[in-house]
């Protein structure tokens, strides 16, 4: 944590030597996810209700996605480039310092710019929350926060098994962009949008369900997919303990295999 | 043997290659990159470890270091088993891959080093102490705002090998610290490294193809090819062992006229 904390600060360092290129690439971040709200918009434009969810039920499930993702993405996003250090052999070079490797390899080429997307998930997150009416008790107030950093630690899993994964093959930086960044533009959309094989899919094989999907449902007070129990909407925490326990468990298998075979 | 700082018994490193024979098919074979080497290195001496590419070397400074894991033996650095206790081991340790950089290639190089401070817990007058030492001897004043890829390959060297220095290491690896460098840069590196040998007592463990490097700084050479130790012991008995018979088959492109050889030794 202290040697990620001292990389971090000091990419920051170094970005912030290039304002105005930071401000740029922010931006840029911010606004192509920017984008896919635009698109929700657009839908809403022709229709009242997407899978019998209005705008306002949407803009929740997408802020609440986003949020989730957009902390994962900054804290760990860095490690998709695990792969290239793998192939030309600089991964040796963190494996001489005295710190976890996972660490460094977090910390590598911290890109703060990835704020922008964290920043307009939690935009249109609060512009949700604005504009619902919702029947708050002590139990849903909690529920909010407990789930944006639950979803963070499930997309964070997904982060470290990817690039766990990466040990072994190397340029599949892409499908783990597939789960990650394909997942939380899934999970922008309520669940009555999809198929029931895909929703039971991210439900019991790849827990993407309990990012946004089951806490929310319980927020807004709308039935769960699957007939789900109403108690999985505070699962989230302990699935995303799971998921990090089952990550940290592959980097572990990555990195041996990594120093019993070399490069 | 409490003085010995490197120690190596029978290790051995065994990588599983695999081929690709066809649509699918691929064929494994075992290729031993280090097949039994045992050595020690006492504290404070400079071993120069040299052997032609793809002998071992690097693959041994690989499982000194913990990057590796051997396949068998054992191996110990200042008693640390180096693949088990990788992080505790390097504190110890220096190491300089002279083929790429330890070094933040987008930043100063100062920011590197204020890095090292910190992760390396280097106490302040310490590290005050080491840095100014080597930026004086390895002339890095001028180099600290710059940052490290607009360093050219010699200075982004000595800027290496002060990284690996910071922190006062035991032992230091070098794996190649003379590679491509020019004549007035490799005599630089080498001044430096024989007074740190000398000055400071670290034990260091070079590989090199440069024979000079050598012959200037290490009074025992190890030889390694195929994975086995082929040598061990001082530079002028390499040359008795190198006196054997040799035959040197030249293929010209095109019909000359007969040469005379004269033969001046080495």
């Amino acid at each position: 944590m202290r040697a990620y904390r001292l990389i971090c600060a000091m990419w920051v360092r170094s970005l912030m030597a290039y304002r105005l290129s930071f401000a740029l690439t922010a931006f840029g971040n911010f606004a192509v996810s920017a984008f896919d709200f635009a698109a929700i918009l657009l839908m809403f434009s022709q229709v009242d209700r997407l899978g019998g969810y209005s705008l306002a039920e949407i803009a929740f499930l997408y802020g609440a996605s986003c949020t989730a993702f957009g902390l994962a993405d900054l804290s760990l996003g860095s490690m998709g480039r695990l792969g290239k250090r793998v192939r030309d052999g600089t991964l040796d070079t963190l494996l001489v310092r005295p710190a976890p490797v996972i660490a460094q390899v977090a910390a590598d080429r911290f890109g703060l710019h990835r704020i922008g997307r964290l920043t307009q998930g939690a935009l249109v997150l609060t512009y949700a929350l604005v504009i619902l009416d919702i029947d708050w008790t002590v139990v849903k107030v909690l529920t909010l926060p407990v789930m944006l950093l639950s979803g963070a630690g499930i997309f964070g899993a997904l982060f470290v098994a990817g690039a766990a994964f990466q040990f072994v093959a190397r340029d599949a930086a892409e499908v783990q962009n597939a789960f990650t960044y394909g997942g939380t533009t899934l999970l922008q959309y309520p669940p009555t949008v999809f198929a029931k094989e895909l929703v039971r899919g991210v439900t019991f094989v790849l827990p993407l369900a309990f990012v946004n999907w089951l806490p929310a449902l319980y927020i807004l007070g709308r039935p769960y997919p699957l007939d789900l129990p109403v108690w999985t909407a505070f699962t989230p925490p302990l699935v995303a303990a799971g998921c990090l326990a089952l990550a940290g468990l592959a980097w572990r298998t990555g990195l041996r295999s990594y120093r019993s075979t070399g490069s | 043997m409490g003085t010995d700082l490197i120690e190596l018994d029978g290790v051995e490193k065994v990588f599983d290659v695999r081929r690709k024979t066809g649509f699918l098919r691929r064929e494994r074979h075992e290729v031993r990159a280090v097949d039994g080497i045992s050595f020690t290195v006492p504290r404070g001496e400079m071993v120069g470890y040299i052997g032609p590419n793809g002998a071992g070397k690097s693959t041994t400074i690989k499982m000194l270091t913990g990057i590796l894991t051997p396949s068998g033996g054992r191996l110990r650095v200042a008693g640390i088993d180096p693949s088990r206790e990788r992080t505790r081991l390097a504190r110890r340790i220096g190491v300089v891959f002279g083929q790429r950089t330890t070094l933040w290639w987008d930043l100063p190089l100062i920011d590197s080093y204020r890095l090292m401070h910190r992760m390396y817990r280097i106490p302040d007058a310490r590290y005050r102490e080491n840095l100014d030492r080597c930026v004086e001897l390895l002339e890095l004043g001028a180099l600290l705002d710059v940052p490290v890829r607009q360093l050219s390959l010699g200075q982004r060297m000595r800027g290496d090998i002060a990284a690996a220095l910071l922190h006062d290491p035991e032992v230091l690896y070098l794996d190649e610290p003379t590679i491509g460098l020019d004549v007035i840069s490799k005599a630089k590196v080498r001044e430096f490294l024989r007074d740190l040998n000398t000055q400071s007592g670290t034990t260091v463990l070079l590989t090199t193809h440069d024979l000079t490097d050598i012959e200037q700084l290490c009074k025992r050479v190890m030889v390694i090819d195929h994975g086995r130790l082929m040598y061990d012991g001082p530079l002028a008995g390499l040359h008795e062992v190198g006196e054997s018979e040799r035959t040197l088959i030249v293929d010209l492109e095109r019909e000359l006229p007969p040469i005379e050889v004269e033969s001046r030794g080495w």
